[in-house]
């Protein structure tokens, strides 16, 4: 039985209506190895997850078990055949502690105190096999992303699992936390533990998986193992043509100065220093990068700059002040003064995902004359903007009145990007612009970005991928708790001193 | 993706919604021993079979047209407005004060004035827990409905000392002669088609058609429309679009608030042609029935408000034509109605989406 594979699927095949999400997949993961799945956004990796932790049914095909045939119409199912998943959004209780998170749904009998009790003692074996410490007590909400992370897995591994399936890990991870994971993915495969691993990070793919597959549009189209394979090669068979993994870029002709941010400092509604003096300056002409840790206070800088937040501190735009609170700091004042904003989230902010395309749009240029007649909306004028947006940043389908929650994720990335570059700003502000967007939409928005630098904006960029930081910065500014730990040229750095500097300590002298 | 065709979601879910109301209704009229298809019958007859059956039914459903209005345009904001009621009560207050103010000499220069005051009066009513709702975060739901309770003791108050009109009942005196609304009968009259001489539905219907038309234009087609859909799906990106939470919470309530007020215009203008202390009657609560099962949208709207409209009707008739029927088994039927329209409406979405799901998936197949 030790030749059976740990997961088998059989011609698995899944629509949702018009759309085939999964076709006809067959594949086989082998015990006690790590396996990767990449594929673009929408191409059906998700669904096929999904599918085998019971959130979905499949229309046809049989999933094999340790070689037996094991229906799973739902996730109770899942459990009972040791399958274990790790979300990309935690499904934590955040006031809930970690003993009790781990138990939530596993309680034995009308009393918890015994299931805690037990649950106490297994969870400090578990912590000492697989290097994963978290306090047992210790608060959800009080935990880093991190740490949640190995919540989500103890949780797993509580009720036995053996094939752990782990969906974008590393998303919201620093480059020391991630590579803490896959200490820990290591560990659990030594134990015989099965993986599978869904990504769109190639590097990752490259660093720790045995074996990978690659989807395209709901087919798995190869399956290869990782030590015959490249990120080069994966990268194509992912996107079905040749693809650009590098920015390319001239140098920057800095000009005038346009942002200059001197003090900022922001506290939040529950009286923590979010920004402790921040002094910052974006001239014309140049990409600034905010690298840095979630959470460090890289939000609140952009929510800050782009009218959402209140702050003291002084800020210019053009030489001009502007106001950090009460009347005329709104978003409204910030895009008149030429400040646009691509937010960080797009589904909390940037779009409002029941709208169609053409309403969000003009979504905080509501108020522009070329949208508005009066006191209505120019609806129609409207939806032929968006049409022409839509064929310049080929956005697909490219279809105006469809809702921008159908869009996938670089398609409605692209729709953000669309109205907030073209709206002509001399300041774009642009948070995870490659959050949860496939390589082929990658590469094309670099490229707009660069572009936008080309023709003489400012641009000040935020993202938690170093990599991308790297590749589009002209000037690298590492943001800890708050402050500036230091600005660096990208030529004249590497990865580990921005870890260094992310991690909160000054970086080695150059 | 969508799961429901619009036209299930329009149509056949309150329909069945609606079947099953009946249907067990019809199982508690069985159980006191009548005949559930006689009182069926009697209320379709004492609702739609004539014309006094619908100039009741139509002026009934013009009451609740302004309050399911009020509701839907405060939905559309995310904001749960269930003070129709007060605000309806302080709306008929401002119609009252304008027919009583002036010596009015035509009932067309009256309405006009009627409408401002109603509508003034309702939106001022709601203007309170929309600001304790947009500075303070009161919650809204909380706050309009205290505020029912008080304009009901302010209602009994100047209703009892100020307003009072000399006689036992607490109530004003007639409005002049120049403010009564012309009934359908009058308008109808003129174009020689007869209808019921005393039947109260009257030109206030109209005004709820153009309420109706004026919730939709403002709503699809406006800038502050579009704010307010805006901020009704997600305060933090209506905030990163530079739209003022304060500014759409206070516009959307007293717009809210003047819907419901309008209702004065009808129950307080049109029919009791003077100021009563239960010109509502709850017209504000089944508004929150009407606006839910219209899905929000004025035409949705329109035909639920007669639809209760008939259900309020035939109930009266029912309650005459049956004795053993008695006035709280007329409220249980609504009561049933709104229940199985509103509370219980994903007992039926549910399995019906399903339904249609898997028979997609074997058109497709």
């Amino acid at each position: 039985m030790t030749d059976a594979p740990a997961i088998e699927l059989r011609r698995i095949s899944k629509a949702f209506g018009p759309v085939q999400a999964n076709k006809d997949i067959s594949l086989k993961v082998m015990p006690g190895t790590i396996h990767g799945i990449i594929g673009e956004n929408g191409a059906g990796k998700s669904t096929l997850m999904s599918i085998l932790y019971g959130f979905y049914k499949a229309d046809s095909g049989e999933i094999l078990v340790n070689g037996r045939e094991t229906p799973i119409p739902d996730s109770q199912a899942a459990i009972k055949a040791g399958i274990g998943m790790v979300f990309q959004h935690f499904k934590l209780v955040e006031n809930f502690s970690v003993l009790e998170n781990v138990v939530l749904g596993a309680e034995e009998g009308a009393f918890l105190r015994p299931t805690l009790a037990k649950a106490r003692r297994h969870l400090t074996e578990l912590a000492r096999e697989y290097e994963m410490n978290v306090d047992p007590d210790a608060k959800i909400e009080d935990l880093s992303v991190g740490h949640q992370q190995r919540v989500e897995i103890l949780k797993a591994l509580y009720r036995e699992a053996n094939i752990l399936i782990l969906d974008e890990p590393t998303g919201v991870l620093t480059p020391a936390e991630a590579d803490h994971l896959f200490r820990i993915l290591r560990g659990l495969k030594a134990e015989g533990k099965t993986i599978i691993l869904i990504t769109h990070k190639l590097r990752e793919i490259m660093e720790i998986t045995d074996t990978v597959s690659v989807m395209r549009r709901g087919e798995m189209t190869d399956t290869v193992r990782t030590a015959d394979t490249s990120p080069q090669d994966l990268a194509e068979r992912m996107v079905g043509r040749k693809v650009l993994l590098r920015v390319d870029k001239t140098p920057a002709q800095p000009g005038k100065t346009v942002l200059e941010v001197k003090g900022l400092r922001v506290t939040d509604s529950q009286g923590v220093e979010r920004l402790k003096g921040i002094d910052l300056t974006v001239r014309a002409g140049e990409i600034v990068g905010i690298a840095g840790v979630a959470g460090n206070g890289q939000s609140e800088l952009l929510d800050v700059l782009g009218g959402i937040r209140a702050a003291t501190g002084e800020i210019t735009l053009n030489g001009q002040p502007l106001s950090l609170s009460g009347p005329g700091s709104d978003a409204r004042a910030r895009r008149r003064a030429g400040i646009t904003h691509v937010p960080e989230d797009r589904h909390r902010l940037g779009l409002i995902l029941d709208f169609k395309a053409w309403e969000n749009t003009g979504f905080g240029y509501q108020d522009l004359p070329k949208y508005c007649a009066g006191l209505m909306m120019d609806n129609r004028a409207l939806r032929e903007d968006t049409d022409a947006k839509m064929g310049r940043f080929d956005v697909r389908p490219h279809d105006p009145n469809l809702a921008a929650k159908s869009f996938s994720g670089g398609n409605q990335q692209k729709i953000v990007l669309a109205r907030e570059i073209e709206a002509d700003p001399d300041l774009l502000l642009i948070g995870q612009p490659t959050r949860g967007v496939d390589i082929g939409a990658i590469e094309f928005i670099h490229q707009r970005i660069v572009e936008l630098r080309d023709a003489g904006k400012a641009i000040l960029l935020v993202s938690v991928e170093l990599d991308e930081i790297m590749s589009l910065s002209d000037r690298i500014a590492v943001m800890f708790d708050g402050r500036i730990m230091g600005e660096r040229l990208p030529a004249e750095t590497d990865e580990t001193e921005l870890g260094l500097l992310m991690a909160g300590m000054e970086g080695r002298a150059a | 993706m969508q799961k429901l065709p619009t036209w299930a979601d329009v149509v056949l879910i309150p329909v069945i919604n609606l079947a099953l109301a009946f249907l067990v209704s019809g199982l508690v009229i069985l159980y006191i021993g009548e005949n559930p298809v006689h009182a069926l019958e009697v209320m379709v007859n004492g609702a739609m079979g004539s014309t006094r059956g619908w100039g009741y039914t139509l002026f009934f459903a013009t009451n609740f047209i302004f309050t399911g209005l009020a509701v839907a345009v405060a939905y559309h904001a995310s904001l749960f407005n269930i003070g129709g009621e007060g605000q309806a009560a302080l709306g008929g207050l401002g119609v009252a004060l304008v027919c009583l103010a002036v010596d009015w000499p035509f009932w067309w220069l009256a309405l006009p004035f009627a409408v401002i005051g109603g509508a003034l009066f309702g939106a001022a009513w709601a203007a309170i827990p929309a600001w304790l709702n947009a500075k303070r975060g009161s919650h809204i739901v909380i706050t309009t409905i205290m505020f029912n309770f008080i304009a009901s003791a302010l209602m009994v108050y100047l209703l009892v000392n100020i307003l009072k009109a000399p006689g036992m009942a607490p109530e004003s005196r007639g409005f002049p002669d120049g403010t009564n609304l012309p009934t359908a009968f009058d308008v109808l009259g003129l174009f020689g088609i007869p209808f019921n001489k005393f039947a109260p539905l009257n030109v206030a219907f109209l005004v709820a058609l153009a309420a109706c038309w004026g919730v939709w234009v403002l709503i699809w087609r406006t800038r502050l429309g579009y704010e307010i859909r805006a901020y009704g799906k997600s305060e933090p990106a209506a905030v990163y679009a530079g739209i003022s939470p304060v500014r759409i919470i206070m516009v959307t309530m007293l717009i809210s608030g003047g819907l419901a007020g309008l209702m004065g215009v009808n129950a307080v203008m049109g029919e009791a042609e003077r100021l009563t202390l239960d010109s509502v009657q709850g017209a504000g609560f089944v508004g929150i029935a009407v606006a839910l099962m219209g899905r929000n949208h004025p035409v949705g709207v329109f035909l639920a408000a007669v639809l209760f409209g008939a259900l309020y009707q035939g109930g009266i008739e029912l309650e005459f034509e049956i004795p053993a029927i008695s006035r709280e088994m007329i409220l249980v039927i609504q009561a049933l109605v709104i229940l199985f329209t509103g509370a219980l409406d994903g007992m039926v979405r549910t399995p019906l989406e399903r339904l249609f799901v898997s028979l997609r998936r074997k058109g497709a197949a």
